[in-house]
């Protein structure tokens, strides 16, 4: 099975090896720096930090263009098939998930990216926000229709 | 380490930018966090390669850290979580777990969080992730404002 196959799994660890190194070198792995982007009523004053931006914007120059050698490839190198997100509906679940994360974001400043990341600090607390998220993705799980194919077919209707 | 930082900030960047792209065009796999997180459980097929990026992600924040603490935060600064608002009196734990529900529950619902649909989504177009993008960023921005954390 290609999934288990070395290629994939060291593709899997050079993804997240280059991931973990991105999320701290250009600090996003820091909450409060995270915050102090979220934070506009900081722009009149100055205190307005941007990097976050600067970290976005590059990120997704670079997987554009992978994207567009990925549309030259019948295939990726170690499996058989493109995993493209098979939802295309802008819908109120898209809309409502998306309001919910925001909010939790905005509490505190961590994403599911630099939640795992800051592991490598094991802050105060962090264990408990981790196990919320888990619990709260598994929660969502529950909700959403079960069965791929259910969820397929709702998604094109 | 308070200061704006467009170098760190933009490298940081393209490396995170490389790290999908990497995952895209070997295993045609979209390199987002939540997702690859909140699929730990069965089925179970694909638990090994997840499991394996996130250990890999973990591993190289702590051994960057190592090779540049001059940057700063969990190099030679002590990472810290943001406390509540001091005037809303709700104890920390409690405000962890309400972040941290609202985020997994979110993010799955949602089908992604920042790096799904902010980078790999908005990288291949899609409408569905500029949505999400604007939504999670706007509502994110809203609730800074109203709570005042920073």
């Amino acid at each position: 099975m290609a999934v288990l196959r070395l290629p994939y799994l060291a593709t899997a660890v050079l993804s997240g090896a280059l991931f973990g190194a991105g999320l701290y070198v250009s600090q996003m792995v820091d909450p409060l720096k995270v915050l102090r982007f979220l934070d506009f009523t900081a722009i009149p004053s100055g205190g307005w930090d941007p990097s976050l931006a600067f970290v976005i914007v590059p990120a997704i120059l670079v997987m554009f263009i992978a994207v567009r050698i990925g549309k030259g490839r019948a295939t990726p190198l170690f499996d058989i098939t493109f995993h493209e997100p098979e939802y295309r509906k802008i819908d109120r679940r898209l809309v409502g998930g998306a309001a919910l994360f925001g909010l939790g974001w905005g509490m505190s400043g961590i994403c599911p990216g630099p939640a795992i990341s800051l592991i490598a600090f094991q802050p105060d607390g962090l264990w408990i926000f981790l196990a919320a998220m888990f619990a709260g993705s598994l929660a969502g799980s529950l909700i959403l229709p079960s069965g791929h194919q259910r969820r397929l077919s709702d998604a094109a209707s | 380490m308070e200061a704006f930082s467009p170098l760190t900030a933009a490298l940081g960047g393209v490396l995170i930018g490389l790290a999908s792209a990497v995952l895209w065009l070997g295993n045609g796999r979209i390199a987002g966090i939540s997702g690859i997180f909140g699929q730990l459980l069965p089925p179970a097929q694909t638990v090994v390669w997840r499991v394996v990026f996130l250990v890999a992600l973990v591993a190289a924040t702590a051994l960057t850290a190592l090779a540049f603490p001059q940057i700063g935060v969990g190099g030679v600064e002590p990472a810290q979580l943001a406390a509540p608002p001091a005037a809303w009196s709700i104890p920390m734990p409690v405000w962890l777990i309400a972040a941290g529900l609202l985020t997994g529950l979110g993010t799955k619902i949602g089908n992604g969080c920042t790096s799904g649909h902010g980078v790999c989504g908005l990288a291949r177009l899609s409408l569905r992730s500029l949505v999400a993008v604007l939504v999670f960023f706007g509502v994110a921005i809203l609730t800074v404002t109203v709570t005042g954390i920073v």
